[in-house]
């Protein structure tokens, strides 16, 4: 079979195996293998309670990586979703708690405060051309400071707030199925997931934040308002990271403002892994949801095996490495 | 070739982890087994905290593994490891509470599975833990407040540097010296109470900035290891003599500030005695025995006259 008969009739088998599907099928083979290998080295890993442990494990961070996800598909990088988190979850407390407000405004509140935060960022990146390493680690250190300042430097608890801790901790489908308690958190990230990856595949703004990451310049040429689209990119981030604080303030049952710093390294660990290009054009959020439970699984089940922790640290790092060392490899090989 | 490569890197993926952890996987079998889920992991307190621990675990025949987030915020990353260690079925657990409220529903789950919990270094604001071995931070704060106004004389100003207003050693520590101070001294004023994270760079600038704006201050308090050691950086480099200054904790820098006469003296707590006294009541409450409810690990006052006293030096780490 030559080449050219590949292009004329791409057959089901070679286009499942090649491009994105081949990436996600990479990363999803790590992922059942670690499973296994932790399900044979431990009888204890592979548990109903454990696994779901591991799913809630990953969802606060697996939220953050699908909004990093968006960004650094457009080319750009976000080093303030784990501030920003912060951020929205301390705006969750003022809103139920301080002002004693209902349930709904808290939620409403921290998604459009994460929005707006995006917004920001993405008005620095496209309107003032500011890198945007600089200016979310800019924006990072403002809402770490802003976290400290709302809250008093207290922790905000959501105690009078009757079921908000069930935004997280509840489970509607352990309500249907009482033998899979899995919790809304996990519900939530995998909703988030199902949505940005539809907006990426079917709509103009995923569209938009492809070839921005590709090529702005031509899009720009053809032409294209690129900064407005950037902008209401980093502001759906931005959203999707409101919705991240909120699952944190909900597990914790309170607004933590001093934590957050160093989760934006973890997204970033988790996109990587799912075969997203840091130089931007490329990526899947599928990919992203596979990296995140990637890292969940391998530091639980380290764990669970009762690895050192100075070795857990170490192995993780050479996950990140060779996650993305095969990729380029394979990437190198076929283009 | 293509397919060859892929394959190698998965399985080099999972060789990794499973080599890596194979030698610890077939340790745990018999003996009985108690997951310790610290605050911290990296600082020299929770290293001598772990060796108290191993040495009790050895005396008692039994395996631990010795857990704690990088840093003192991450509350999430603690409850993750409060729930791997329960997925492990241990015996008992050890656990010292970032945020006692966000542990709650996983420690009724232990409860529930019939896992005692034993709380260290700080308390569990809940009657889950069958024991709390700690130390008592209000009366070792105000034993430094005393050796303080003895220092200087029982009046002037001085100031706190402490390591954060949120935990509830900071909070005991900064307040059982300020209370300390208007009950017994009150020629003394604390004139300034600041917070610099434990962060010895942090601390250093803050205590220059405090100095700064006191040029008549008398004595300084550094509420752990890095509050301490800022404080002494931040006297040295405002080449300010004659402060006193009380530190908390040991360290190596901090126990050559004080050899060197930089440093009056400081508290030490009994890290070790933390980690010993801590497995061997998850040992007992596991074994059904009746444990005290709060177990006071004891502190000293050290300088540098008394930091070769076997007693204390014992309980030094560097």
């Amino acid at each position: 079979m030559t080449s050219t008969d590949i292009s004329n009739q791409p057959s089901l088998l070679r286009r499942l195996i090649s491009g994105d599907a081949q990436q996600k099928l990479l990363a999803f083979a790590s992922l059942v293998l670690l499973l296994i290998g932790f399900s044979i080295a431990s009888p204890n890993f592979m548990q109903v309670s454990n696994i779901i442990a591991i799913l809630q494990a990953s969802s606060v961070n697996g939220v953050l990586a699908i909004a990093a996800t968006l960004v650094i598909i457009t080319g750009g990088i976000d080093l303030s979703v784990g501030t920003m988190m912060t951020f929205c979850a301390v705006i969750a407390g003022v809103v139920l708690t301080y002002a004693g407000l209902p349930l709904p405004f808290g939620i409403l509140a921290a998604i459009l405060a994460g929005a707006f935060c995006g917004l920001c960022s993405g008005t620095l990146v496209a309107k003032l051309k500011i890198p945007p390493f600089i200016a979310t680690l800019g924006m990072m250190l403002i809402l770490k400071g802003l976290s400290l300042v709302i809250s008093g430097t207290r922790p905000i608890y959501f105690n009078e707030t009757a079921g908000f801790d069930l935004i997280s901790r509840g489970s509607i489908i352990g309500y249907f199925f009482p033998s899979l308690p899995i919790p809304n958190g996990v519900l939530i990230l995998f909703l988030v997931a199902i949505s940005v990856s539809y907006i990426l595949s079917r709509t103009v703004l995923g569209r938009y934040c492809f070839a921005l990451g590709s090529n702005e310049e031509s899009v720009r040429l053809s032409g294209v308002n690129t900064d407005r689209w950037k902008m209401a990119i980093y502001a759906l981030s931005g959203a999707i990271v409101g919705i991240g604080g909120l699952l944190i303030a909900s597990r914790l049952n309170s607004a933590q403002p001093a934590l957050g710093l160093g989760y934006e390294l973890e997204a970033i660990a988790a996109v990587v892994i799912g075969g997203t290009s840091l130089s931007g054009g490329r990526g899947t959020i599928l990919g992203t949801l596979i990296g995140a439970l990637i890292m969940a699984v391998l530091i639980n089940g380290l764990r669970i095996l009762s690895v050192a922790q100075e070795w857990q640290t170490v192995v993780t790092g050479v996950i990140i490495i060779l996650a993305v060392y095969a990729d380029m490899m394979r990437r190198r090989k076929s283009g | 070739m293509n397919m060859l490569n892929r394959r190698t890197f998965v399985s080099t993926i999972v060789g990794l982890a499973l080599v890596a952890s194979a030698p610890f996987a077939l340790a745990d079998d018999k003996k009985m087994y108690i997951p310790l889920i610290s605050k911290g992991f990296q600082h020299q307190f929770w290293q001598a905290v772990k060796s108290g621990a191993d040495q009790a675990a050895e005396e008692f025949g039994v395996d631990i593994t010795f857990e704690g987030p990088d840093n003192e915020t991450m509350v999430d990353r603690q409850i993750d490891m409060l729930s791997a260690g329960l997925a492990k079925k241990p015996a008992a657990i050890g656990f010292a509470a970032l945020d006692s409220q966000a542990a709650i529903p996983l420690l009724k789950q232990a409860k529930k599975a019939g896992i005692p919990i034993v709380a260290f270094d700080s308390g569990v604001e809940s009657d889950i833990p069958v024991s709390t071995a700690t130390t008592n931070n209000v009366a070792a704060a105000a034993l430094a407040a005393d050796k303080m106004s003895e220092l200087i004389g029982g009046k002037g100003k001085v100031a706190i540097v402490a390591h954060d207003q949120t935990s509830r050693t900071g909070i005991d520590r900064r307040d059982g010296f300020m209370n300390r101070m208007k009950e017994k001294h009150p020629g003394i004023e604390v004139v300034s109470v600041q917070y610099g994270a434990g962060d010895q760079l942090q601390s250093t600038e803050i205590s220059k900035s405090i100095l700064t704006a006191y040029p008549d201050l008398k004595g300084m308090f550094g509420t752990n290891e890095g509050s301490a050691i800022g404080v002494v950086n931040g006297a040295r480099e405002s080449a300010r003599k004659g402060l006193i200054i009380i530190g908390y904790d040991s360290g190596a820098a901090q126990k050559k500030a004080i050899m060197d006469g930089l440093m009056a003296g400081a508290i030490t707590q009994n890290p070790v005695g933390i980690g010993y006294e801590t497995v061997k009541a998850a040992v007992m409450s596991a074994r059904g025995e009746k444990v005290e409810l709060l177990i006071d690990t004891g502190f000293y006052y050290y300088d540098a006259k008394t930091i070769n006293d076997p007693k204390i030096a014992a309980v030094l780490y560097d």
